[in-house]
């Protein structure tokens, strides 16, 4: 391009006669774009601190959130004690029993109509949790290797696709297919013995401890693989290179070098799904079997057969809709310890992620 | 590979192939970990497969031109003339839209906050986990908390009220809140990761031109991001679409009614509910036990659903063509070179 080209030249006739400098005018000008300046940045700030306000409204949200739910859950807490995380005994040990009473509003003997015990529905919530969480760290730490390592590329175009449709299935689909799918399949498999060996304990079928394991760990899967897949993805290549340079073959160079570098996001992957896992009630309370046992390690395999009923699926089970009841103080109690779990989860989720910014490989 | 036969076609010398490299030279435990790798992938196919089948073939055979059209009728006992889920439908799609409606501004106004301004630093970092924190709130518990917030007489202009005068807290408009809630760290995290990819030379650009950041913000940066914020929308709806939990405690009525007073505003304070707690409540564990009506349900949210995925597909497809273009090269060819098939 040519000098004269750019800028075009301006016809000198075009343009009207300078009128002769006026200092005033000269002046008002400047002022009036001192004016607009001013007036832009403030208004500038005004968006700043408008958008601040909103940023900070999400923290007003979670303490309101603590505050609220804490509130209406004091009076359980109070009346019970720590013997509200303990095991109840007897026959009124059984949350089933406490829940009609509060439901009915009729004191159980010798107890506050506030009696709650929560046991049974946090080991239900400990057992589903670790039994998923468990599984689904194994299956996603392979299926991101494979996304991120191994797939050819067409194979990898079908995979990511089926990855996000699998997160994306509302729990109600995956409660309806564990229950008529799962369930009848996972019924199969007990024996008739097995069934006759704890029939004045509980009734088996096949809406269970394992069944309820089985579809939690489909659901959180996907997260996990995501989660996992972009921190692999995200490893500098000249490490992997490196290795392989230097004749290792490609899987040990994925364990030693990728897997360890993306540690941190795994294990920060593996805390969220925990929190995912333990706050799913509409599944577990469709599939868990509908009773709040304790499934006992004591009956051996039998354990897997148990039905349970974790702590979230609880409130979506027994809550009626009316918080100033006594079903509606332990709804909020049992809220509120799901709220404690999320919040410690996610601080160990942040503190696990630090050495990653190390790297530069966030996530 | 030598052929003892000369065959009529010519060698085909003119394609390069990587050379391969084959797993027969690993240890044992490495070849298992590879397949390992396959099988669990193809299982993951299988998996997503079988259920998406499981629900046609059940929701096909339920399905009844019929159920689109009709209200739920409660009271019915036989399952013929408990009606369809038209209710349900209209339910969903007012609740989206409400949710959206709130969590959408509020969202990217979050997210340019913590990219663009972010000032003070341990505020942007604080929101930034409070914003994860709200992700991993079940929504059980959120749900139990609009209860909470809401059912007071300060809050009576969003809900209906009880016979006694007591306000209910149960309304459309309440449960769009919580739902707007749910969907929030969607939509911040979707506009996050587009403000965070933009060159920097379009705010360069845009502030040697003497514009603010407001200015920026409006007139640059939102424009280029329209398709991360819609795929944190659409991201955003999905989960909305999904919920279950925050119905069972907000909105647990089968059908459509208003609480009084202008008709739009009515219908948003009044009750009613969505296809997943129709689904809930049809499933053999819930008080309708009817699974018929479950499933064809069941196959219109999936319907919803999918839908909704490919739409995440395309957006994300086209928004980030430049990275997909510059992609690891070695690791494409590693890929295609441990494609067992290619043997």
């Amino acid at each position: 391009m040519s000098a004269e080209a750019y800028p075009p030249a301006i016809p000198p006739a075009a343009t009207p006669k300078a009128a002769p400098p006026n200092p005033m005018e000269a002046r008002q000008r400047h002022a009036a774009q001192l004016a607009t300046h001013l007036k832009e940045a403030a208004r500038d700030r005004r968006v700043e601190f408008a958008l601040g306000t909103l940023a900070a409204g999400a923290l007003a949200l979670i303490a309101a959130m603590l505050v609220t739910v804490l509130v209406n859950a004091w009076p359980s807490f109070s009346t019970n004690g720590l013997a509200w995380f303990g095991p109840g005994s007897g026959a009124n040990g059984d949350p089933v029993v406490q829940f009609r009473a509060m439901q009915t509003g009729t004191a159980l003997p010798g107890h506050p109509l506030l009696y709650f015990r929560a046991w049974p529905l946090i080991w239900g919530t400990l057992l589903s949790t670790f039994g998923a969480v468990a599984i689904a760290l194994v299956v996603s730490t392979f299926a991101a290797i494979f996304l991120a390592e191994f797939a050819p590329a067409p194979v990898r175009r079908v995979l990511e696709p089926v990855v996000r449709l699998l997160a994306g299935v509302p729990s109600v689909i995956y409660g309806l297919v564990g229950l008529l799918l799962i369930a009848p399949w996972v019924d199969g498999l007990i024996s008739t013995p097995r069934k006759e060996s704890v029939q004045y304990v509980v009734q088996l079928n096949g809406s269970c401890l394992l069944t309820a394991t089985l579809v939690l760990t489909v659901m959180i899967v996907p997260t996990m693989i995501t989660l996992t897949y972009g921190a692999l993805a995200a490893v500098p290549p000249a490490w992997r290179e490196g290795s392989v340079a230097l004749g290792v073959n490609r899987w040990r160079t994925i364990q030693r070098v990728s897997l360890r570098a993306a540690r941190p996001a795994i294990v920060s992957a593996m805390v969220f799904s925990t929190a995912r896992a333990v706050g799913e009630a509409i599944m577990l309370a469709m599939v868990g079997g509908g009773r709040p046992f304790a499934p006992n390690l004591l009956d051996g395999l039998t354990v897997f057969y148990e039905p349970i009923q974790p702590l979230a699926a609880s409130i979506a089970k027994e809550f009626g809709g009316n918080p100033n009841t006594p079903i509606g103080h332990t709804a909020s109690a049992i809220g509120a310890v799901l709220l404690f779990s999320v919040a410690l989860l996610s601080l160990a989720a942040w503190a696990v992620r630090q050495p990653l910014k190390r790297y530069g490989i966030g996530i | 590979m030598a052929t003892a036969e000369p065959t009529l076609t010519p060698p085909r010398a003119a394609i390069a192939r990587p050379r391969r490299e084959s797993t027969a030279s690993w240890p044992l435990v490495d070849r298992l970990a590879y397949w390992l790798c396959w099988a669990v992938g193809i299982g993951l196919c299988v998996i997503a497969v079988g259920i998406v089948l499981f629900m046609f073939i059940k929701g096909i055979s339920a399905l009844r031109p019929s159920l689109f059209v009709e209200s739920p009728a409660t009271g019915a006992l036989q399952e013929r003339h408990s009606g369809g889920f038209k209710d349900p439908l209209i339910g969903t799609f007012i609740l989206t839209a409400i949710g959206i409606a709130i969590a959408l501004p509020l969202g990217v106004g979050i997210a340019v906050w913590m990219v663009e301004y972010a000032r003070p630093r341990w505020l942007m970092r604080t929101v930034e986990s409070a914003i994860e924190m709200i992700a991993g709130v079940p929504s059980i518990v959120l749900a139990l908390f609009g209860l909470l917030l809401f059912a007071r007489p300060l809050f009576s202009f969003l809900s209906g009220s009880a016979n006694n005068g007591a306000v209910t807290g149960q309304s459309f408009l309440i449960a769009g809140i919580m739902m707007g809630v749910l969907a929030i760290p969607l939509v911040v995290g979707a506009t996050r990761e587009a403000l965070l990819q933009l060159p920097a030379r379009l705010r360069e650009a845009s502030y040697a031109l003497g514009k603010t950041r407001a200015t920026t913000v409006r007139r640059v940066l939102l424009p280029s991001i329209r398709p991360g914020i819609a795929s944190g929308a659409v991201l955003g709806m999905g989960r909305i679409i999904g919920d279950t939990a925050i119905l069972v405690i907000l909105l647990p009525y089968l059908k459509l009614e208003g609480a009084g007073g202008a008709p739009l505003l009515s219908a948003l304070r009044g009750t009613g509910t969505t296809l997943t707690y129709y689904i809930y409540y049809y499933a053999p564990t819930g008080d309708g036990n009817s699974p018929k009506k479950a499933f064809a349900a069941g196959f219109v949210l999936l319907m919803i659903v999918l839908a909704l995925n490919a739409l995440v597909t395309r957006l994300t497809l086209r928004s980030s063509g430049e990275r997909a273009a510059a992609r690891n090269i070695v690791q494409r060819v590693w890929a295609w070179e441990m494609w067992p098939w290619s043997r």
